[in-house]
Formats: C-alpha cells, structure tokens, sequence
C-alpha cells in the first residue's frame, strides 16, 4: 500500500521518480511471475495427469492375466484377475459415431438456421436456446433419457426392425427395452449438438461477405450462396466442430451409465440391449471395486484419456491452422 | 470484334429466364408454407393412425418428410427447381432447429411437472437419514450442502488460478510457453469429467487419502479452470488497448495497470465466465461418485468424511428404482437445474449489461 503516495506523484516532481519504477519493478516481477506460474501449472496438471493415470495402469496391467487390449471380461477381482477393454472401445467408438452421423448434419443445419436463415431478430434467441442444451447437467439428460426417451424409442426401435432390419445394423435379434447403443448414440446426439453448433456457427459468420454478395449478385439463391461461398469456407471448421463434439460424446459418463443396460459382449445390431462404454464402465463398477479393481478402472480411463486428447487436440490444430489462413477478415 | 457483341448476346438470352421468372412470373404466396405445414402435419398424424403405429417421434418424423416432399414438388411446379431447392434448404434448417428444441422442451417440461409433485420446503430442509428408498419422505438437504460447498472450494481454487493464468496469455504471453499454455487449455477444456476424477483418485491411491468434499472440489476445479481461463481471455482481449497505452503513459507501472484498469474493465464478462463455469461443474456427477462416495446424512465438513451432491442424489435415487425415489430424483433434478439456469440467466444478463464498449 506504500507504493500508491509514490505513484501519484509523478508527474510534478522528478526526483522521485526513481523509487515508484523500482516498486513498480518489484510488483511487476512478482505479478509476472504469479501469472507465469499458473501458466506453468496449468501444464504441470497436464503432465500429472497423463503421469498418475499411467503409473497407476501400470501396477493394474502388470497383474492381469487376459490380454488388456483383447480380451471381452472384466473382472479384476478374480483369480487371477482378468479384464480388457476390447468392449468398452466397442461401444465408445460406436456410440460416439451414431451420434456424430446424427448430430452434425442436424448442427451445421441450425448453424447455418441462425447465421444464415433465421429472422435476424430471432438469430440471438435461438442461439441462446440452442446454448441452453449445454447447460442441461448430464445427469438430467440421464434420468430424462432412461425414463422419458427409452419408454418413446421402443416404437422407432420396431420400426427400424421391420423396415431396415435387412441393414444388419438395425436389425434387432434380442428382445428387450431398447436401452442400447443407439439410444445413447441419439441421446449424446442431442447433448453434442450445442458445441457443434456454436463452433460451425462462428465459422460460419466469419465467411467474406464480398463472397456472399458476389454470389447474391449473380443472381444465386440463398441455398447457392450458401453452397458455393459459405461451405467451402467453413468446411475446416465444420470438420474441427464435430470433432470437439466427437471428444464431448467419448467420455460422457452419466447420461450413458443411467440408459445403457450393460453387458460385455460386442454386437454390431445396434438396437439391441447391452454394451458398454469407458465411462459408464467407470461408473458402473467403481462401487464394487477393490484397490486392484480401481488400478484396473485407471487403466480403462488412461486409453479413454488418450482418445478425448487425441481427438480434441486434432480438432484444435486444425482450427488454429484454418485461423492463421483467415487472418486477413479476422 | 465480331465475336464480342455475339457474346454478349448469348449471354444474356440463357441467363434472361431466370431474372424474369422471379419478377414476372408465378410465385407462391408468402403463407404457402404455413399451408404445407398444415397438410403435412395431417398426413403425418393420419396414416400413421390409419397404420397403428403409436410413436409420436414417428408422428414428427413422417411430418417433417412431407413437408419437405411437398414443399419442394409444389414450388418446382408453381416456381422453378432452383426456387424449389432453395425453399426445400430453408425448411430442412427450420427442422433442423425444431428437432433440437423438442427434447430441449421434453425435458424442461419433464422435469418441471415431475419434478414439482415433490418439491416442497419439507424436501428442501430434510436429508435422507433413515429413510427407505421405497418412503415417500426425506429430503436434498444434505445434497444442497455438499453441492454449495464443493462448488464453493473448486471456485475459490480455480477463479485466482484461471484468471491469472488468462492475464499471463493476453498481457505477458507470447512465445513457446505461451503457445503450449494456450493449445492445453484448450485440450484441458476437453477432458472427461471422470478422467479429472480419475487422476485425482490416483492420488488419493497413491498417498491413501479418504474420500471427502475436498477430493471432489479438487477434481471439479480441474473442470473449471479451463473455461475460466477461456472467458477471460476472451473478455481480457476485448479492453481496447487505448486504456493500457493511457495507464502506461501516466508511469504506472503493468501490473497495477492489469488490476486497476484491464481487469475493472472486463469484470462484468469475467463475471459472466465464471457464473457459466460454476454452472457447468455444478452438474457434474462422475467425480463425486469415485471421490465423495455419497452420504444419506448432514455432513457439513467438506474435509472430512463422505458428503453426497445434487447431481449424485439423483443418479442415487435413479438407482434405487421404486417409484418414492424416482419421484425424489425428479424433484432434484429440478433443483439442480433451477440453480443452473438462473446462473445462466443472471449471467447473461451481466454480459449484456456490463459488456464492454467495443466499436462493434
């Protein structure tokens, strides 16, 4: 507090001026070096986290007797001890493509609605409600998914069967309450569909109005102007937007572990019950897990780890790259 | 010569229909869509009654076809085919938007009637002590104090963290600390919640630590601090340099410059960040179940001994599967997103209200 009389006074005499740069040198570096210091630490946690989840992998892998990468069972308090993730990347991967395949037409879609189409008045509002699926907490769209949508989709699930069973996908063998890989697929669907749309919508309002209004001068239709400037354009950060989603749906936990009805088996019918995914896994079998057992959950959630990091670090590359291209409308 | 004026001919003669047609020719009346809608939503609900299928979601689904199918064969028939794609774009994004808001509004509507069956301030002020899962009694009272104080910890932690770690990027960074700081704070933002709770449950392995409120605000501050970080950032990159150049000209010295005139600046958006990030990790459930573990009692020492959360008082009475505990899931979900929204809301407000005067 010392330092505040120094700093007034300045401007008139200067011969003191030497003592408010020397504090001001003093708080600078200290202030420097507190913000550099949570910089570095930001990364430190980074590094920890990728270190922990190893070492802890490590002493699980060490002891298990099946093939971590193969085997279909998870059972790491038995003797000996036996589990593998070849379901869990089974389920993750499919669920998390269902509703990629759903979501990001659907997004780009509403993107293009609001930056595009929609009365501009109504842009911002619908923008805003759109947001408000974010702020939806997962656990909501869990009990909403297993006790709302699940009790609605058996009616989709039939139809799917009689009129797209010879897909083979869609072909539903088992009967049971459809609380399977599907209906996650449409649930993490609707819970994407937020970070897709507001990332392809910012692209989207970056487009060069010169080649919007060149196009409109030609004498294009909106779906042409769209088509012929704004797509090709926003084409990387529709590519990068879904990815960012694709990251969201790979480790959504709740909304998974209260609709999926698990089992460890891998079926490409994606309408029938059963299958799993890394996080609900997690979840699912933390409660009865000893030390060993939780080794084992660490490992499971080191590969889903690496995968979201993977996935978000690619998506992230990509939209700096497409930033330093569009540097001149920035 | 000759050449250029048959060019300039032939050019206009394709192209002339075109301009033509939309200002002389046919075009459908503005309400016209209203009408398809109208027609194919009859459709939509009539053959499948006719049919016997039940799903509503068909219901939508056959309606919304129609609608397309019709809009676009009337318009190619009245207008033109491009006039026809064009129209059939406009309705595929209002569908688009219409599928995002009906489980918006299933939800919110769920929630809300199942929700107020139970809620009421005997199911404010009681926790779940002795009470059976199948008992129409008990309460989220003890839920509502692990939620506020866990939240409460990962703030405290992560707010002086996150925006310090934005002032480094936007005043001191630049280079590879800074590029590496920027490119992992975006990664950061992408982690699963349970991988937060994974590590910080290595930890607790490691050095054999009980679960308590304070292991779950730990991971819930991992969640957070990201999106503080981004926030502010973003807010931080809006103050118009003029103000820094002005301060800095007087002899002040940059940090008091950051504190006393950057960052009074752009409080009204940091605000808005993090009410936004609180809203975010207050949903969070992952980490509470592998770090907090759950308690049926008052627990209010967030350092000591398992507590339970909002978020985990629903998956729990979820679990339970009678009818009492759904009815007591319903009703916290409600609370849960009553908080969240009306964080939302109040922080939008102050972005609008304390934004920053940018020339846009």
């Amino acid at each position: 507090m010392a330092s505040t009389t120094p700093i007034d006074t300045p401007p008139a005499p200067p011969v003191p001026r030497p003592s408010p740069r020397s504090t001001g040198r003093m708080g600078d570096k200290i202030f420097l070096g507190l913000s550099r210091g949570s910089g570095i630490l930001l990364l430190v946690i980074m590094a920890s986290i990728a270190v922990f989840l190893s070492y802890r992998s490590a002493i699980a892998i060490s002891e298990n007797e099946g093939n971590f990468l193969t085997t279909f069972d998870w059972n790491p308090a038995g003797d000996p001890p036996v589990f593998g993730i070849a379901v869990l990347l089974f389920g993750t991967v499919v669920s998390s493509i269902i509703a990629m395949v759903i979501a990001v037409p659907i997004a780009v879609g509403i993107a293009l609605f609001i930056s595009h189409y929609a009365p501009r008045k109504l842009a911002a509002p619908i923008a805003y409600v759109v947001d408000l699926l974010a702020a939806v907490p997962s656990i909501v769209y869990g009990i909403w998914g297993a006790l709302v949508l699940v009790p609605y989709l058996e009616g989709l699930n039939l139809w799917l069967d009689d009129f797209f069973g010879w897909t083979y996908l869609f072909d539903k063998t088992e009967i049971g309450i459809p609380r399977s890989l599907f209906t996650v697929g449409i649930l993490l669907a609707i819970m994407i569909l937020p970070i897709v749309t507001s990332v392809s919508r910012e692209v989207f309002l970056q487009v060069p109005k010169m080649n919007e209004e060149a196009a409109l001068a030609l004498g294009a239709t909106r779906w042409e102007v769209i088509r012929l400037s704004v797509l090709p354009f926003g084409r990387s950060g529709i590519i990068s937007a879904s990815m960012l989603g694709l990251g969201r749906a790979l480790g959504e936990t709740m909304a998974v572990a209260t609709v999926l009805s698990p089992s460890f088996l891998i079926s490409l019918h994606v309408l029938n019950p059963g299958g799993g995914t890394f996080a609900q896994n997690i979840a699912a079998k933390f409660g009865e897990a000893d030390a060993f057992g939780r080794d084992a959950l660490i490992a499971s959630g080191l590969v889903l780890f690496v995968l979201t990091l993977l996935v978000n670090g690619a998506a992230r590359l990509i939209i700096a790259r497409r930033k330093e291209y569009s540097g001149a409308n920035a | 010569m000759s050449h250029a004026p048959t060019g300039v001919i032939e050019r206009p003669t394709p192209a002339s229909p075109t301009p033509k047609s939309s200002l002389g020719s046919r075009s459908l009346p503005r309400l016209a869509p209203l009408g398809f809608a109208v027609v194919s939503v009859a459709l939509g609900i009539g053959i499948p009654l006719a049919a016997g299928w039940h799903s509503r979601i068909q219901w939508g689904m056959l309606s919304a076809l129609f609608f397309l199918a019709i809009s676009y064969v009337v318009t190619t028939i009245v207008e033109n085919q491009r006039q026809a794609r064009d129209r059939l774009a406009t309705s595929v994004m209002w569908v688009c938007f219409l599928i995002a808001v009906v489980p918006l509004a299933s939800l919110l509507w769920t929630t809300i009637v199942r929700g107020a069956e139970r809620l009421d301030g005997y199911f404010l002020t009681h926790s779940m002590a002795g009470v059976l899962g199948s008992e129409h009694s008990g309460g989220v009272y003890h839920a509502l104090i692990g939620t506020l104080e866990q939240v409460g910890i990962a703030t405290v932690i992560s707010v002086p963290f996150g925006l310090l770690t934005a002032v480094y990027l936007v005043e001191y960074g630049k280079g590879t600390l800074a590029k590496a700081v920027t490119f992992f704070v975006d990664v950061m933002t992408g982690i699963p919640s349970i991988v937060a709770g994974l590590f910080i449950l290595s930890i607790m392995l490691i050095a054999s630590i009980e679960p308590s409120g304070l292991m779950g605000a730990l991971a819930l501050a991992i969640l957070m601090v990201p999106v503080v970080v981004r926030s502010t950032e973003e807010m931080l990159k809006l103050v118009p340099n003029e103000l820094r150049e002005a301060s800095l000209a007087l002899g002040i010295p940059k940090w008091r410059t950051i504190l006393k005139v950057v960052l009074p600046t752009a409080i009204g958006g940091i605000t808005t960040g993090v009410m936004l990030a609180i809203a975010r990790i207050a949903g969070e459930t992952a980490p509470i179940i592998l770090l907090v573990f759950g308690s049926q009692l008052i627990n209010t020492n967030p350092f000591e001994g398992a507590q339970s959360s909002l978020p985990f008082y629903i998956y729990e009475q979820y679990r339970i599967g009678e009818a009492a505990s759904y009815d007591r899931a319903w009703a916290a979900a409600l609370v849960l997103i009553a908080f969240v929204m009306i964080l939302n809301l109040v922080a939008r407000g102050i972005a609008r209200w304390k934004a920053p005067k940018t020339g846009r």
